[in-house]
């Protein structure tokens, strides 16, 4: 057990660091300048010559990715002309553009995509296991089929075109929620679900029929094992069956795939978060694009790049926490 | 193999939504000149100024001339930008997807059949390109990308090399449980050299599987060049695409509605019928797993 997650950090951390080299190399290797890449749009030449000086362009490649690692660590110090800005620890470089340290950034706009993917996680998970339940006990046909069309359906919609679409429904056809404008969860909670209701909405449409399927596939198969029948000759009541035993069974490959869902939401936020105006990372990252704010992209790339490393070990461990016969070595 | 499909009604109507929609991009041009339009001629004459820019009529300015409406804003000619945007959803998406099975196949292989190095090496970095947030990357590169390339080239081509690793994950299993069979070690055995048995022994094995994938990432590709364009990092105005008339329709849907609507329903119809084309063929093709997705 020990050794296997000291063998996943290890892994992990191999991919991070091949990630950032990789990220690292090709924006400053990129055929644009990286300095005025940094620099930002309204850039003067004495800007540019600062920038290019604290980028320390003048270093090889490999000096500049060591001293960017570095920072991650111990921070680092940017001489812009006559100030001097310090990027404490981890520093994952400086925003020109903002004038702020990238972690800084970052930090700022995390907490409002974990509430996004957090909260539509939990709803796809409620709906669905509710909807593979009902299904699953109960044979209807139709709803089976129903559950099918929408996985089919849940493929072959884009995020965004489902967050178009409930806006033009309910704010504006039937105006039941006013517009989504984001308010954080320490200033109101109320007015924090209400807003973020419909993004969730909309990222849950896609998700839900897919829980739903594996929720009845997995009843389904673990209601038919022996133990089971056993318990039910036993003569112990259905709805205890049900709920003690079959659904522990038929949850167990839910678990990991909602660590890795839960990533894939907060890496593909971009669509929604642009899509209803909420200031997230992903936000962030269309923001940095259009300024061409370059180590705003870096950052926001390496952070995703994390979170989907975390969520794959984590998804592992779940799997081995939750089913005895998975062994880790 | 091809009754099988026939049977399959949800394949039918996909295959034939498909189809219509390949035959819409290959002749957009023709079409176009059918309706007499083109996709970058402003009509400030169809526009309400006084409600800024929407267009004049019902359902965003249907009439004879303009099938299926105006853009509000510059009122260029809606039919004619959606079947040259279905060239570049359509184009980007095969595209990548050819992209993503040569590479995904070649590495697959030569993973599956090269040593034990090669295969370990060659493994991890499936698992890296496997664990790279994909859509944040792709963002990033075509940021960076010179403005001046060929945009659509350069979309499919960020799409594919980050979405090789699923083909190649696919291919080297395929490949390894393949390199045991009896007539695959006989053509070693014989001398044959090792491309050859790539191309011979292993090749037509990878293709049911592969075909199979290859379904499913046409629409997945399809999803990513959308939602590209729709955060203004994939073709270049005025070059239109569907996901980029989604982008300004989300300006516009409240004065305009049908904006939204006839882009967004394209786009869920062509998507659905590929998925309902790869779910046919998945079942025909590989019966044990007789659904699609997880």
């Amino acid at each position: 057990m020990i050794g296997h997650l000291t063998r996943r950090i290890v892994g992990g951390a191999i991919v991070l660091l091949v990630l950032s080299a990789l990220i690292y190399t090709l924006f400053y290797l990129a055929p644009s300048d990286p300095a005025i890449l940094a620099c930002g749009k309204g850039c003067t030449p004495e800007r540019l010559a600062d920038v290019r000086a604290a980028m320390g362009l003048a270093d090889p490649v490999w000096t500049q990715y060591w001293h960017f690692l570095q920072g991650i660590f111990t921070g680092r110090d940017y001489s812009l002309g006559p100030t001097v800005r310090h990027c404490p620890a981890p520093c994952l470089g400086y925003s020109f553009e903002t004038s702020q340290p990238v972690t800084t950034l970052l930090m700022d706009r995390l907490p409002v995509s974990f509430s996004l993917a957090f909260g539509a996680e939990i709803l796809s998970l409620l709906l669905g296991i509710g909807a593979g339940l009902l299904s699953g006990t109960r044979r209807f046909r139709w709803f089976d089929r129903l559950v099918n069309g929408l996985v089919l359906a849940g493929y072959a919609t884009p995020v965004f075109l489902v967050g178009l679409l409930l806006l033009l429904l309910f704010c504006v056809h039937l105006q039941w929620l006013p517009f989504p404008q984001y308010v954080p969860f320490t200033t109101d909670p109320l007015l924090w679900a209400q807003n973020l209701l419909l993004p969730w909405i909309a990222l849950a449409v896609i998700q839900t029929a897919a829980y739903a399927r594996l929720t009845r596939a997995g009843l389904q198969e673990s209601l038919a094992e022996d133990h089971i029948r056993t318990a039910r000759a036993y003569g112990i009541p259905e709805r205890r069956i049900l709920w003690r035993k079959a659904l522990r069974g038929a949850l167990l490959p839910l678990v990991t795939l909602t660590a890795v869902d839960l990533a894939g939401i907060i890496t593909s936020a971009v669509l929604t978060e642009t899509m209803f105006g909420l200031p997230g990372v992903g936000q962030l990252l269309v923001g940095a694009v259009n300024q061409i704010d370059l180590p705003v992209v870096v950052g926001v790339t390496l952070l995703t790049g994390l979170i989907m490393v975390l969520a794959n070990t984590a998804a592992d461990l779940l799997y081995a926490a939750v089913d005895p016969r998975v062994q880790l070595r | 193999m091809i009754r099988a499909l026939l049977r399959d009604r949800g394949f039918v109507v996909g295959a034939v939504i498909a189809t219509g929609m390949v035959l819409v991009a290959v002749t957009a041009p023709l079409l176009a000149a059918l309706a007499g339009q083109d996709y970058t001629t402003y009509h400030d004459t169809l526009l309400d100024s006084a409600r800024g820019g929407v267009p004049i009529g019902a359902f965003g300015g249907v009439s004879g001339e303009h099938w299926l409406g105006v853009e509000p804003g510059t009122g260029r000619d809606l039919f004619a930008r959606v079947v040259y945007g279905a060239r570049v959803s359509l184009g980007v998406a095969v595209g990548a997807t050819i992209l993503e099975v040569l590479l995904g196949v070649g590495v697959g292989i030569a993973a599956g059949l090269g040593g034990r190095w090669a295969d370990a090496g060659l493994s991890r970095v499936i698992d890296l390109v496997l664990s790279i947030p994909s859509l944040v990357l792709a963002i990033s590169l075509l940021a960076i990308v010179p403005q001046d390339w060929p945009r659509p080239l350069i979309l499919a081509v960020v799409i594919a090399l980050l979405g090789w690793g699923g083909t190649a994950r696919i291919s080297r299993g395929e490949t390894l449980s393949l390199r045991t069979r009896d007539y695959v070690a006989a053509a070693q055995v014989a001398g044959a050299p090792w491309w050859r048995v790539a191309r011979r022994e292993i090749l037509p094995g990878l293709t049911a599987p592969i075909l199979t994938y290859a379904a499913l990432l046409l629409p997945t590709n399809m999803v990513a060049e959308a939602g590209l364009s729709f955060l203004g990092v994939g073709v270049r105005p005025p070059t239109p695409s569907w996901g980029q008339m989604l982008s300004t329709a989300t300006t516009w849907f409240r004065a305009d509605p049908a904006y939204v609507i006839i882009p967004g329903l394209l786009l869920f119809l062509t998507l659905l019928s590929f998925v309902l084309v790869a779910n046919g063929l998945r079942r025909v093709l590989d019966p044990r797993q007789r659904e699609i997705l997880r």
